[in-house]
């Protein structure tokens, strides 16, 4: 199965570890990613808190260039991405709005390829199918998944899971083999951004997330986010510095878990590029 | 040749601001069948009234149009006006010239033409008019009430006492509604049982009272005056008129850890039980998905038990019938579901406050249970968890109410006075403990409303923060609520042993069914229509069914009584006189033309027109004819746009009336 696939900035760059990891975990299941493409920015955060239309001309692009390609199906595996590629899609269902997006871009933005974010990509593919792929089961891992801000808000424009307790990861996760934790902080902040302009608020919110995790019993976090990742693993030592305890909590991508259950190494996923790894 | 005379009204300046009322009032003598025509400022009012009283009589009127407001606001003042002249009532016409003209135009030269037509129109029908009798019916003097809340007991108790028997049919197996579960009310903290089971024992040993316990609503036949209701007895597989109440059966029943309807689930019960000890009938009831013989014939220990041979596990639904005059329906209210599974789409509930998954977030109701002497704590606050004394406990007003992202825009209206009282009564139970109340706005207009609540703050100390709950998490063993506090402008974290939810009222379960049954109109909530906001609270819109307390919007118990006690008068009303007179303007068929095809039959929306045959005097069969039962007919005409043969008319809007009418502006 080839699947259309918009890497966003993240990918490419500080988080390369993810597309390494998604790409060798998915390929093992007959999935290649097929990058679109002429991509360009999704508009992030920037955009919408200047300019709506720009907020909304930059996905609709990605959009018409997906469509352009004949892409049915196009993940994001940054929810930042694929939530701006689901406004996009949203706006453009008001004709009027369609009309005007598409004259900015100057292609037609039909907004008709259906947007996946990481989970859904694992449930198209099937949970049972993944299940009985298993080679490893991860017997060890007690994992405490973590959606962030963006996977399942706003619930209006992604339609994804219950918004407040969402359980979508936790089935897989315990498809693999593994436990999950029931705990507090699945949907809260991780501070996102802020680690550029506030730090002081992404280790506070971090510290927050990975105790709570470490209270219920965790011994891992799964996140499906490249900027939660940065914040939960990259500055985890600054946490731990910040608040003088060690936390030592490893953080894997989905696709790390499942790559691993069905027995590719962390090498190969590129776990032992994470900065906390297991000891 | 017709005698017709046209009285046009400045109703103040309302017409005549916009219209010239002197012009329209010449113009009007002109047209055909017209004997006289005046103004006058206000023609409602007495003078006007014996001007048109005194040109009837004096010029031999034999029609009446007045030019003036709706038809709904002043046709029966014209129609008596006209009566006390002598006049039939049924050859006044109103030409609407206040809505459909003055008040939707500003051009006073096209104003005054458009009435000029609008009363055109009226003339001609007025020309056309038939002078008709009022019809009247029979009336069986007894009431149902539908519901055995707080409301129904009011309504029933007082059509009683009034003389008329009523049928209660009640879902629960006992009477006494949400409000027997109640701890204390509000404003006065009377306790609720104290004050309501005496109302229900009355209605149980009332003589003029019949009870249906755990029985429904089937089926609605009949009309106003006329009613026939089928109600389905629940099997409760005890035969009440042999059970004593004396509870060998409950004391002994193994099953005894099922969860209390009655307590919220606060509580259990065993599979065969009363729902509390002042149940009215003071009979159990057995619990077919729990009861050990029911599901596969083992145990029987109630049955051997029972010295009244009372049980009897071959019990089956049954029905009967009643036949009644009028209807109460009082059927209450329910709680917002506040777990995220949600029975409509359109509702979706707080899965951040983690209802149902945290043990100590419960809804009001749930409180209530747990703070009452006859609750399952026995009026010890204990929290469901671990049973331990909460130290800190967070109310939140508006879970569901108030917020259109979780479908329901309406103010629930009782909620800030529950919860003050909440905070009180917690205050009184725990005395160091610390009530935490987050709030949007606080309603309390009443009658020593906004004094209690003052008092819940002042007095008992409840914290108040203004802003909302954005999230409950559990973090070792405590809630934490966090949560804005608008006024300071501040986030707030509290720590609190439990968490109490006041939840939207919504209408109880089955409602829009039964509404259908009833032929009776409800909102978009499901909360069932009046039939005017103001001046007709307590009728609907089908003649002979009332409604009383929270089935219509949300409402305390004063309200509730209130309403239910208005509803009683409006039955004994109906129910004092031996006929009701009803509007004669419904439809009337040709049964000599009538080619018997029953699309009306098929059509009516209110099964009134029936299958009839047409005989001689002696008997002999001449033909099949629909025929008209006037006593359900509401007159909307239907039938006679149905009807092939143009058989069906609607009387007093005829089509020649119609047709003469349109023929005028031509």
């Amino acid at each position: 199965m080839n699947i259309g696939y918009y890497p966003g900035c993240a990918l490419h760059g500080s988080s390369n570890d993810y597309e390494q990891s998604l790409r060798a975990c998915l390929s093992t299941l007959d999935v290649q990613l097929d990058e679109m493409k002429d991509w360009i920015c999704c508009g992030a955060t920037a955009a919408h808190s200047l300019n709506h239309k720009l907020s909304l001309a930059l996905p609709a692009r990605n959009l018409a260039v997906a469509e352009r390609d004949g892409f049915k199906q196009l993940f994001a595996p940054c929810p930042l991405c694929s939530m701006q590629l689901l406004k996009a899609k949203k706006a453009v269902g008001d004709e009027r709005v369609r009309k005007e997006l598409s004259e900015i871009v100057e292609a037609d933005v039909r907004g008709e390829s259906e947007v996946l974010n990481l989970i859904q990509l694992f449930e198209k593919i099937g949970v049972e199918r993944i299940k009985s792929a298993v080679k490893a089961p991860l017997k060890s891992i007690t994992a405490a998944c973590y959606y962030g801000c963006l996977l399942t808000r706003p619930p209006d424009v992604v339609h994804f899971d219950d918004f407040e307790q969402p359980t979508s990861m936790e089935t897989l996760v315990a498809a693999l083999g593994a436990k999950t934790v029931e705990w507090n902080y699945k949907t809260e902040c991780c501070g996102a951004g802020m680690t550029m302009s506030n730090e002081q608020i992404v280790l506070e919110l971090a510290h927050k997330i990975l105790s709570n995790a470490a209270e219920h019993g965790a011994n891992c976090l799964v996140v499906a986010c490249p900027m939660c990742h940065v914040n939960l693993d990259m500055k985890q030592a600054a946490v731990e510095r910040r608040f003088g305890k060690k936390l030592g909590m490893v953080v894997y991508y989905l696709s790390d878990l499942v790559g691993l259950a069905l027995g590719l190494s962390a090498e190969q996923l590129g776990i032992n590029r994470h900065f906390v790894t297991q000891a | 040749m017709s005698r017709i005379g046209v009285f046009t009204c400045w109703c103040g300046e309302n017409i005549a601001r916009t219209v010239d009322v002197d012009e329209v009032a010449k113009r009007a003598a002109e047209l055909p069948g017209v004997r006289c025509s005046l103004n006058y400022k206000y023609m409602c009012a007495d003078p006007g009234q014996a001007i048109v009283r005194e040109k009837i009589v004096s010029e031999k009127l034999d029609g009446v149009v007045v030019a003036s407001c709706s038809p709904h606001m002043h046709l029966k003042t014209f129609r008596k006006a006209a009566q006390a002249a002598g006049l039939n009532p049924y050859l006044v016409e109103m030409a609407n010239i206040r809505e459909q003209c003055s008040w939707v135009h500003h051009d006073r030269a096209q104003a005054t033409a458009k009435a000029i037509e609008i009363i055109r129109l009226a003339v001609e029908k007025a020309r056309n008019d038939a002078a008709l009798q009022p019809i009247r019916v029979p009336v069986t003097r007894r009431a149902l009430v539908i519901g055995g809340g707080v409301a129904g007991i009011q309504a029933a108790l007082d059509i009683a006492d009034a003389g008329h028997e009523v049928v209660m049919v009640e879902r629960e197996p006992s009477i006494g509604g949400k409000m027997a579960g109640l701890s204390e009310t509000f404003p006065t903290l009377d306790c609720s049982q104290c004050i309501l089971t005496p109302r229900m024992v009355e209605v149980g040993q009332h003589p003029r009272i019949k009870l249906y316990s755990y029985s429904e609503v089937e089926k609605v036949e009949g009309f106003v005056g006329n009613f026939k209701i089928t109600i389905r007895q629940k099997a409760r597989y005890v035969d009440i008129s042999k059970c004593t109440g004396c509870g060998e059966c409950w004391n002994i029943c193994p099953l005894k850890r099922n969860l209390s309807e009655f307590d919220y689930g606060m509580g259990m019960r065993p599979a065969i039980y009363i729902p509390f000890p002042q149940a009215v009938p003071a009979r159990p009831v057995i619990d077919k998905s729990q009861c050990a013989k029911l599901i596969r014939n083992g145990c029987g220990l109630c049955e051997k038990k029972c010295k009244a041979e009372a049980i009897n596990f071959k019990d089956e639904d049954r029905f009967v019938e009643e036949a009644v005059g009028a209807v109460v329906v009082a059927t209450g209210y329910k709680l917002y579901s506040i777990a995220k599974s949600q029975p409509k789409t359109t509702l979706s509930g707080y899965g951040e406050y983690g209802y149902g998954k945290y043990k100590d977030v419960i809804d009001s109701l749930q409180f209530e249970r747990l703070v009452s002497a006859s609750g399952p704590t026995g009026g010890v606050l204990k929290r469901p968890s671990d049973g331990a004394i909460p130290k800190s406990v967070v109310f939140i007003s508006c879970v569901g109410s108030r917020d259109n992202a979780k479908g329901l825009p309406y103010c629930s209206k009782i909620c800030c006075m529950y919860t003050a009282k909440h905070t009180m009564l917690y205050k009184h139970k725990v005395h160091d403990g610390q009530a935490h109340v987050f709030y949007m706005d606080i309603r309390a207009g009443g009658k020593g409303y906004e004094e209690f609540v003052r008092r819940a703050i002042e007095q008992d100390g409840a914290q108040y923060y203004r802003g909302r709950v954005s999230k409950i998490t559990q973090e070792g063993g405590r809630l934490v609520v966090r949560g804005a506090d608008t006024l300071a402008g501040m986030p707030v974290t509290i720590e609190a042993d439990m968490v109490v939810l006041a939840a939207a009222m919504r209408p109880a379960d089955g409602i829009e069914e039964l509404a259908q049954k009833l032929n009776i109109g409800y909102d978009e909530f499901g909360f069932l229509l009046e039939s005017h906001p103001k001046l007709r609270p307590v009728e609907t819109n089908t003649a002979g069914i009332f409604i009383a307390g929270a089935c219509h919007s949300p409402k305390d118990i004063p309200e509730a009584v209130a309403q239910a006690s208005a509803a009683a008068s409006k039955v004994q009303v109906m129910l004092a006189a031996d006929e009701l007179t009803r509007e004669p303007e419904i439809a009337a068929i040709n049964e000599q033309t009538c080619a018997a095809c029953f699309t009306c039959v098929r059509t009516c929306p209110y099964h009134a027109i029936e299958r009839a045959e047409l005989r001689t005097p002696r008997g002999a069969f001449i033909k099949n004819t629909a025929r008209v039962n006037p006593g359900l007919c509401m007159g909307c005409g239907t039938c006679v746009s149905v009807c092939p043969s143009k058989s069906a008319d609607l009387l007093g809007f005829t089509d020649q009336q119609v047709y003469a009418e349109v023929e005028s502006l031509a």
